[in-house]
């Protein structure tokens, strides 16, 4: 292979005058941590409310859930990207838009919010997967006991239902994790982001995509163990994952 | 017994050579007579060297330049027919895509310096350029002092991007840079007030503005980011016989006149998609460049 | 608020959009779900084998490529391919390989690790009675797989398969980053040199919404027919 390796490219200055080549990358990760971790609040939050329109009898509120889950599942996330990013601030009004604009961090924003979105989709779909699943006697139960429907569901149906689901959500965390990098087309810099930068500015390709492989490879393990505790802690005696 | 066997293999090899082909084939050469084909990178919107018209079909003045070279390699093999094949390249793909032999020459605007020729060899200069901003005059942006804390692009794996990027550690300037995936893209956030400046060679930078839909609201810094730099067709480093070929091909373009036919071409005529005129006469550089062609990095040899 | 529009931009741009845009996205689409699935069964299979480190080792794989953004793994190969080919072929350059070989060997070994965890679950929800009745019968292991438990193992899980490829459909969408062609990079070009990004992202966003509503449904309707004749 006629490439010229040179691993001790990490530990060089590089052009932003601000460390070397590996406080670059380091700096990638922690965008894409932090990015991450918010399109997962984002997911976490409207994925429940969309997952319980879903689960309730009422027609019109599972199919206000149906619609909200095909418009985020059948777009390819960049495309999602693009149309908040360039698309949106251009139809508000010209001010509204100018703002949006000029946010200092608006990739970042954009980023979070966007992945976020299309990843509640995927949430709301576990979700109601995970109170169908449950026996009908719960809801029974929770009514007969005289909860309300909202009670019944924060008391009863919600903290089972997400227990049962923990670890396809463990994946979809992962996969959050994974999306931000679409970012990089809207200007995020995070860590995909800056193993190109690296590239460009030291044309040092392979060695800069390992470490960057070698990072996302290190967040899955880590993430991967975490959760297994927290699925342990959790597991209710009786379900399979219960002992 | 050994040393008669090597001359043996010698003589062997001496009398099977035919005299037209002196030398074994190597590198490049041998990968395009033996697969018939050569492959150009060609660039989106790198006006007017290297973009794509009405047809989505690239065009420019390196891309001009290179159909010659590709004709001169075709005339070195002894080819009847030799496919051109194209393949899109982005500043940030362009030296990995060369490196891995995906692309045989790169038709585009690239700037030739010392770094990259570590990398990758240019073949003699085609322009000179000089790295500058483009703001909308609503702006007022006079002066690089003036983008402090602003929001600037640049397109991501440009020398221009570098500069800005080193311009801003070296005087704590707190920009907001933006890597953007190529030049439309990037002028786009201009347009749409994303950003307030786009770092590039001035030469693109006036092409985008003349282009543009109203080319009256927007104007050209007089700071520049760096002193006027060569442009270079790049192609594989450490190919000898490769670039003997294409290094005579351009000379014999440069100096024999036709290639000042072919920088009228495209930039005092009017060309397409939009028929506009750049009006950018020949400087005295390049003209001096043009008498006795050069791939020197080094902007200073071009005074 | 579309007062400023030009929709007309579209029309101009249809057929280049479709014509080398979507066919580039549908052809790479579907070979690469075809490829997926050649290469994702052989995996599921070396991961269900007997032989430890084979099943290790596809283990692996499947970890490593689901741990990864797949926009970094179109970089990497779009750059590494090419090594790859000389190295398979002992070649003394690195092969010169095109975009769309390189679009293609990239999402085929990316979506082998998807398709396989799918395969492997068709796989293990046949009833461990049939391989042991078709043994009975002195059919080899390679025979059994080939006409009994494949077969089944691919009808079973034939929606989530097709769900799958929709998934697939719109990940080819990432090329982008490379300036490929495809029916989006199309869509950019386009929206780019005319500077009508707002009409032509509109107009890529409800292309790829309604192609892929229409498959799901489709997909929606086969899973019923297949649960009636279970």
């Amino acid at each position: 292979m006629n490439y010229n390796w040179n691993w001790h490219i990490f530990f060089e200055q590089n052009p932003t005058g601000a460390g070397t080549y590996l406080d670059m990358l380091v700096a990638g990760l922690l965008l894409t941590i932090k990015t991450a971790l918010l399109a997962w609040v984002i997911a976490l939050i409207f994925g429940t409310i969309v997952g319980i329109l879903r689960s309730l009898p009422s027609k019109t509120a599972s199919w206000i859930g149906f619609g909200y889950v095909e418009f985020f599942r059948n777009m390819p996330l960049l495309v999602q990207l693009f149309l908040w990013f360039f698309v949106l601030p251009e139809l508000l009004p010209r001010a509204a838009g100018l703002w949006m604009k000029q946010l200092p961090n608006a990739p970042f924003w954009t980023a979070a919010i966007g992945v976020g979105l299309f990843m509640s989709a995927r949430v709301a779909v576990q979700l109601a997967a995970g109170i169908a699943s449950l026996p009908r006697g719960q809801k029974q139960a929770a009514t007969a006991l005289g909860l309300t429907t909202g009670q019944g569901y924060r008391y009863v149906l919600l903290p089972i239902a997400f227990r049962i689901i923990l670890p396809p959500l463990t994946s979809e965390f992962l996969n959050t994790i994974k999306n931000t990098s679409v970012a990089i087309t809207i200007g995020l810099i995070e860590l995909t982001g800056q193993a190109r930068a690296m590239q460009e500015f030291s044309f040092q390709v392979f060695e800069a995509f390992t470490a960057a492989t070698v990072m996302y490879l290190a967040i899955n393990i880590i993430v991967v163990t975490g959760m297994r505790f927290l699925e342990r802690s959790l597991a209710i005696p009786g379900y399979i994952a219960g002992k | 017994m050994k040393h008669r066997q090597i001359i043996g293999y010698l003589l062997a090899g001496a009398l099977c050579t035919t005299p037209a082909m002196a030398q074994e084939l190597t590198g490049t050469l041998k990968n395009i007579k033996d697969t018939g084909a050569i492959t150009l990178g060609f660039r989106d919107s790198s006006i007017p060297f290297s973009y794509l018209d009405d047809n989505q079909k690239p065009i420019g003045y390196a891309m001009d330049i290179c159909y010659k070279i590709v004709d001169a390699v075709k005339k070195e093999l002894k080819l009847d027919k030799l496919e051109v094949k194209l393949n899109p390249v982005t500043s940030s793909t362009r030296i990995p895509l060369l490196a891995n032999g995906t692309i045989d020459l790169e038709c585009g605007s690239t700037t030739n310096n010392a770094e990259r020729q570590k990398q990758i060899s240019y073949t003699n200069t085609h322009f000179l350029t000089a790295s500058r901003y483009v703001t909308k005059k609503a702006g007022k942006i006079n002066s690089i002092d003036d983008l402090k804390g602003k929001s600037v692009v640049s397109t991501a794996g440009t020398t221009n991007i570098k500069q800005l990027t080193e311009a801003n550690a070296a005087r704590s300037l707190n920009i907001n840079i933006i890597p953007a995936k190529d030049h439309a893209e990037a002028f786009l956030m201009v347009e749409t007030d994303r950003a307030v400046a786009f770092v590039m060679d001035d030469i693109l930078l006036a092409s985008l503005v003349a282009g543009s839909k109203a080319p009256d609201d927007y104007v050209l810094s007089k700071d520049a980011f760096s002193k006027p730099e060569p442009y270079g067709i790049m192609l594989r480093k450490d190919d000898p016989a490769f670039k003997k070929v294409v290094d005579a091909a351009t000379a014999a373009l440069y100096t024999g006149g036709e290639g000042q036919k072919i920088y009228d071409k495209w930039f005092t005529q009017k060309i397409p998609p939009k028929n506009l005129n750049l009006n950018v006469p020949i400087s005295s550089e390049l003209k001096n460049e043009f008498a006795k062609p050069s791939d020197s990095p080094d902007p200073d040899s071009y005074k | 608020m579309f007062d400023n529009l030009d929709f007309d931009v579209i029309r101009r741009s249809l057929p280049y959009l479709f014509l080398d845009g979507m066919s580039f996205t549908l052809m790479l689409t579907g070979l690469s779900a075809l490829g997926g699935l050649v290469f994702g069964t052989m995996i599921a299979l070396m991961r269900l084998s007997s032989y430890r480190l084979m099943g290790r080792i596809a283990g692996l794989y499947v970890d490593f490529m689901r741990s990864l953004p797949l926009v970094l793994v179109i970089f990497w190969f779009y750059f590494l391919v090419p090594y790859i080919g000389q190295w398979l072929t002992g070649a003394s350059r690195p092969i010169r390989v095109g975009a769309f070989t390189s679009s293609l060997v990239t999402f085929i070994m990316f979506e082998a690790a998807y398709f396989s965890e799918i395969m492997r679950a068709g796989i293990q929800s046949i009833s461990k009675g049939q391989p042991a009745a078709a043994s009975a019968l002195g059919l080899t292991y390679s025979q059994s797989m080939r006409y009994i438990v494949l077969p089944q193992a691919f009808r079973n899980m034939l929606p989530v398969l097709l769900t799958q490829t929709i998934v697939l459909f719109q990940d080819t969408s990432l090329v982008y980053v490379l300036s490929i062609p495809d029916f989006l990079g199309a869509a950019s070009k386009v929206a780019q040199r005319d500077g009508r990004l707002v009409e032509m992202y509109l107009f890529a966003a409800l292309v790829y919404f309604v192609i892929s509503c229409v498959a799901s449904y489709g997909v929606r309707r086969l899973q019923a027919r297949i649960a009636i004749v279970r």
